[in-house]
């Protein structure tokens, strides 16, 4: 059963590092859909 | 199935292009009210046909001939008011917007309430009917078939029947997907459906939570899809033995029967394939609904389907080549429901089968080792090569089991 469990970790790791990642590259909402006019911080 | 859904979702959806050639009036006199809309065509669009709408959707003004500003009849910019009003109201006003996405510039568009009525209509009346009738089928089964037993009993002895990058794909695939699938339903039942039994309240903070993980636990699902393709995909190839496997449906509904299989017998071979499919499908219009405006992909594939006369073949006009972006985001969101859907009714009874279902299935992706005379029975072939293979291997090396 330690593949399972294992699998089940890296989904949470995964799905924790996309959040992560896109946000920081910039890949948020608010990013993507605002123009060069907007402050976003 | 799903071409034809594919259609009637497009025709659902508003997409009339097709259509009107064939059912609006050609030229029709207006002559009677100086070019503008006829007693025709209003009786037409209360009774939903289409109306050959040029008269309005034109005259948008053309600045190049208008009469300056300065004549009694002269408008600032060349186009009146009306003009003006028509021109957003089809989508060709000029329109500057301080948002950058895509869709910010159109700000009217037709298929809205349409996706709006295929989503809360017959995507999860239909899609909710899918569901609970292959429980049902199952619920059925069960009565009928009973818990499918080891015909000859536990061996006692087991063989490895997945190896542990094997079913750790497999499990980061299954898990992702059982989160996709429940997130995914509490999104689509939630407004007429959660909202009633939860309050808003509770289904706020239940909505919020399911986006979070649906769009992030996605892509867990993608890189499992690849890792299973990988690892799976020579095992599944078609075999002229599947067709055996298939005529006697695995065996499924009679107790002595075990028709002879490789490492996937049909039935898993069909599952794999399903999934791979609707995997990839449902992948692509879950990333263009996570890019918003940035992936579309519709009108491109519209294209693709009318090249080879897709629509044709079930008595359709050609799908409309140009959509909005509106359009492209709502096709994806139908498009990913409805694929959705489709792998739910399959990985339901996937998951009866490999677990509660059938006595030794579970084994196969709980440890890896599963019973010797549940293997024989389900995977004849595969017990032969795999203790071929033992016997051809050099002395001192390790056997399976």
């Amino acid at each position: 059963m330690r593949a399972m469990y294992l699998a089940f970790a890296a989904i949470a790791v995964i799905a924790v590092g996309a959040w992560y990642g896109l946000n920081e590259a910039g890949f948020s909402s608010a990013e993507r859909s605002s123009g060069d006019a907007v402050r976003l911080d | 199935m799903i071409r034809i859904l594919l259609l009637t979702l497009a025709l659902s959806l508003g997409l009339p292009a097709g259509l009107t050639a064939q059912e609006t009036p050609p030229d029709p006199d207006r002559s009677a009210t100086g070019g503008a809309q006829t007693l025709e065509d209003i009786l037409r669009r209360q009774q939903g046909l289409p109306i050959d709408d040029r008269f309005r959707r034109d005259a948008t003004g053309d600045p190049s001939v208008a009469a300056p500003s300065t004549d009694q009849l002269g408008t600032l910019g060349g186009a009146s008011d009306p003009e003006l009003w028509r021109a957003l109201r089809y989508g060709t006003a000029d329109v500057t917007a301080s948002t950058s996405t895509p869709g910010a510039t159109l700000l009217m568009q037709d298929s809205g309430a349409a996706w709006l009525e295929f989503r809360e209509g017959p995507l999860r009346t239909w899609g909710g009917y899918a569901v609970l009738g292959m429980l049902g089928l199952l619920i059925l089964f069960r009565l009928l078939r009973g818990k499918i037993m080891i015909e000859a009993g536990p061996a006692g002895t087991t063989i490895e029947r997945f190896k542990p990058i094997e079913r750790f794909s497999h499990w980061l695939l299954a898990g992702s997907f059982i989160l996709l699938a429940i997130t995914g339903l509490i999104v689509i039942f939630g407004r007429n459906g959660l909202i009633d039994w939860i309050g808003k309240d509770a289904y706020a903070n239940l909505a919020q939570v399911s986006k979070w993980v649906h769009n992030n636990v996605a892509w867990a699902f993608m890189l499992a899809l690849i890792l299973v393709f990988v690892l799976w995909v020579l095992r599944n190839l078609p075999h002229y033995r599947d067709l055996v496997w298939l005529a006697k449906a695995g065996g499924l509904f009679s107790k002595h029967s075990h028709p002879p299989a490789g490492k996937f017998n049909a039935g898993q071979k069909l599952i794999f394939w399903s999934v791979i499919l609707l995997g990839v499908s449902v992948s692509a219009s879950g990333l263009a609904l996570l890019f918003p405006f940035e992936l579309p992909m519709f009108a491109k594939t519209f294209v693709a389907l009318n090249q080879i006369g897709a629509p044709g073949w079930i008595g359709m006009d050609p799908l409309p080549e140009q959509l909005t972006p509106h359009a492209e985001m709502q096709l994806a969101q139908a498009w990913h429901g409805i694929v959705a859907f489709a792998m739910i009714v399959i990985i339901i009874a996937h998951i009866y089968i490999g677990s509660v279902g059938m006595e030794g299935a579970f084994d196969a992706m709980g440890d890896g080792q599963v019973d010797l005379n549940w293997a024989k029975e389900h995977h004849s072939l595969w017990v032969e090569e795999v203790q071929a293979d033992a016997k051809a291997a050099p002395k001192g090396a390790t056997p399976a089991e």
